[in-house]
């Protein structure tokens, strides 16, 4: 079996009106065995920053690590936060050094980009395992769930959702989602990200 | 050049094929196309038949075309995942089985029924191809009513799973799948056999098969007494599926649940597994989390709402 889906795991992110949302599962397996429902794929990078790691648990980690590393290096020799755009592409860039033997990771990166103007506007991004970035306008997956993901998200996702209401759409979205999946599930957990605060709620999801 | 050769040979692999579909067209097609009789048509006529693939040796095609561990993509999947179980105790036989059809990670359905009502006193389990289960366990079920019509006598669950296995034996190598428990009540009691594709039939008290056996074992062998009570032996039935619905990514949904007591098998029951993780049978949860929450220092009440500390 693939490698992708030896942990299992799902992500996605979507965008509302002056906000965005990113929510995953919180199963850890190898294979059919169910070890964990308490692991954790989404992180915040900022204050109005998120990113998460669908795919190989041991490379969740990792890369966590070594974007914390890349962060903090940057705000220091920076002397401001990232940007999300900004951090997309060094998702990229530290993705693609790996070309050859590459993490097995597919991030996705949602969060809240300053204007010139002072406002802030969503984005979100996902990128595949060596780097090649996604921008969408609407919303992004990733994971064992992917395709189950990009078909309920399809029908369901709307322009425009006010934080509650797109808080609503990600939770449908993703427990209908994996409910179809063997590999993700176990719980699940939601981040509405906003100006002025992060929502974040855990989720009572099918525990088989 | 052998394929030249074989189209004009008289005595090749595809001769006999070819001289097999001409006595079929002769007959307007098969018995079986009419369907008035559900597909067991040819049953009347000893056993029944089936169109073979017109290829020189149809069950290597066919295991190239359906095997997916040679070949995860192959084109035929057939649905995998399961658990199930049976155990025979001082009451009867509990039969328990999860609901979920997976076809490689994609859920396939949730309500599938696993257990297959052969006849009042008989059950029969399902595991690995589900077409398979259920064709051969629904044509052992005429052939147990053909039993007692000769024999003016029910079978025994010991003669019932032994047509079967030898049934299965005579397809051994063609591709069938099945892992099955064939179990009753007959003039010797309560009775269990374990009846696979391979031919293996086996006699015992307690049987799991499938992928989520092995959890369901666990709570099964601690659990298991042979003066357990009805209710007992219900509800370790129940809670072993749980677990390994609950641990096995390939079984879930749902339990259904089977006694089969003196007067024949009644269906006791269908339970959600995430509910009985929750909320248990009556009302309390069988989950972890709810058996430790609260309890000591390392196992705090959940406190969800607040945001985690940046990176």
């Amino acid at each position: 079996m693939s490698i992708m889906q030896h942990n299992g795991g799902s992500v996605i992110a979507m965008v509302g009106k002056d906000c965005v949302a990113i929510a995953s599962d919180l199963r850890l397996g190898v294979q059919s065995l169910s070890i964990s429902s308490n692991f954790e794929k989404i992180f915040p990078v900022t204050e109005r920053l998120y990113v998460g790691f669908p795919g190989l648990a041991t490379d969740v980690t990792t890369l966590r690590e070594v974007f914390r590393y890349r962060v903090n290096m940057y705000t220091i020799k920076e002397e401001r936060a990232i940007e999300p755009t900004i951090f997309t592409q060094l998702v990229s860039s530290t993705l693609y050094e790996r070309r050859f033997g590459p993490y097995f990771i597919e991030p996705v990166i949602a969060g809240l980009q300053k204007t010139p103007s002072g406002s802030y506007e969503p984005f979100i991004a996902a990128t595949d395992l060596i780097g090649c970035i996604n921008f969408a306008k609407d919303f992004v997956v990733a994971g064992t769930a992917s395709e189950k993901l990009f078909g309920v998200a399809e029908g369901l996702w709307e322009p425009g959702l006010e934080p509650e209401d797109l808080f609503e759409t990600i939770s449908q979205t993703l427990m209908n989602a994996v409910d179809r999946d063997a590999f993700s599930g176990w719980g699940a957990i939601v981040h509405v990200i906003t100006k002025d605060k992060v929502i974040t709620r855990k989720l009572k999801g099918r525990m088989d | 050049m052998d394929s030249f050769v074989d189209q004009y040979s008289k005595n090749s692999a595809t001769a006999e094929i070819r001289r097999a579909k001409e006595m079929f067209e002769e007959e307007d097609g098969m018995d079986a196309m009419w369907g008035s009789q559900a597909g067991f048509a040819t049953v009347a006529s000893g056993l029944p038949k089936f169109t073979i693939p017109a290829v020189p040796d149809p069950s290597s095609f066919l295991r190239l075309h359906t095997d997916d561990h040679a070949d995860p993509s192959c084109r035929i999947k057939i649905k995998h995942g399961t658990t199930t179980l049976a155990f025979r105790y001082q009451g009867g036989v509990v039969v328990a089985v999860d609901s979920r059809a997976t076809a490689g990670s994609y859920v396939a359905s949730g309500t599938v029924k696993k257990v297959i009502e052969i006849n009042p006193y008989l059950l029969g389990t399902m595991a690995g191809g589900a077409a398979d289960c259920q064709y051969w366990e629904t044509y052992l079920g005429i052939q147990c009513r053909l039993h007692e019509l000769r024999n003016r006598e029910r079978i025994s669950v010991a003669a019932a799973s032994k047509y079967l296995s030898n049934l299965v034996y005579s397809y051994k190598g063609m591709g069938l799948s099945m892992g099955t428990m064939i179990c009753g009540w007959d003039k010797t009691g309560p009775a269990v056999f374990y009846v696979d594709s391979d031919g293996t039939r086996l006699k015992g008290d307690l049987f799991s098969v499938g992928s989520g056996s092995t959890f369901a074992y666990g709570v099964l062998d601690q659990g298991y007494r042979w003066d357990l009570t009805d209710e007992e032996a219900l509800e370790l039935g129940r809670r072993s599926i749980y677990a390994a619905g609950h641990r096995d990514a390939f079984s879930g949904n749902t339990i259904n649940l089977y006694h089969v007591k003196e007067d024949g098998w009644e269906f006791i029951g269908n339970y959600d597994v995430s509910k009985m993780h929750y909320e248990g049978p009556n009302g309390v949860g069988y989950a972890y989390e709810l058996r430790v929450q609260g309890k000591s220092s390392a196992n705090p009440p959940p406190d969800a709402t607040e945001v985690p500390a940046q990176a």
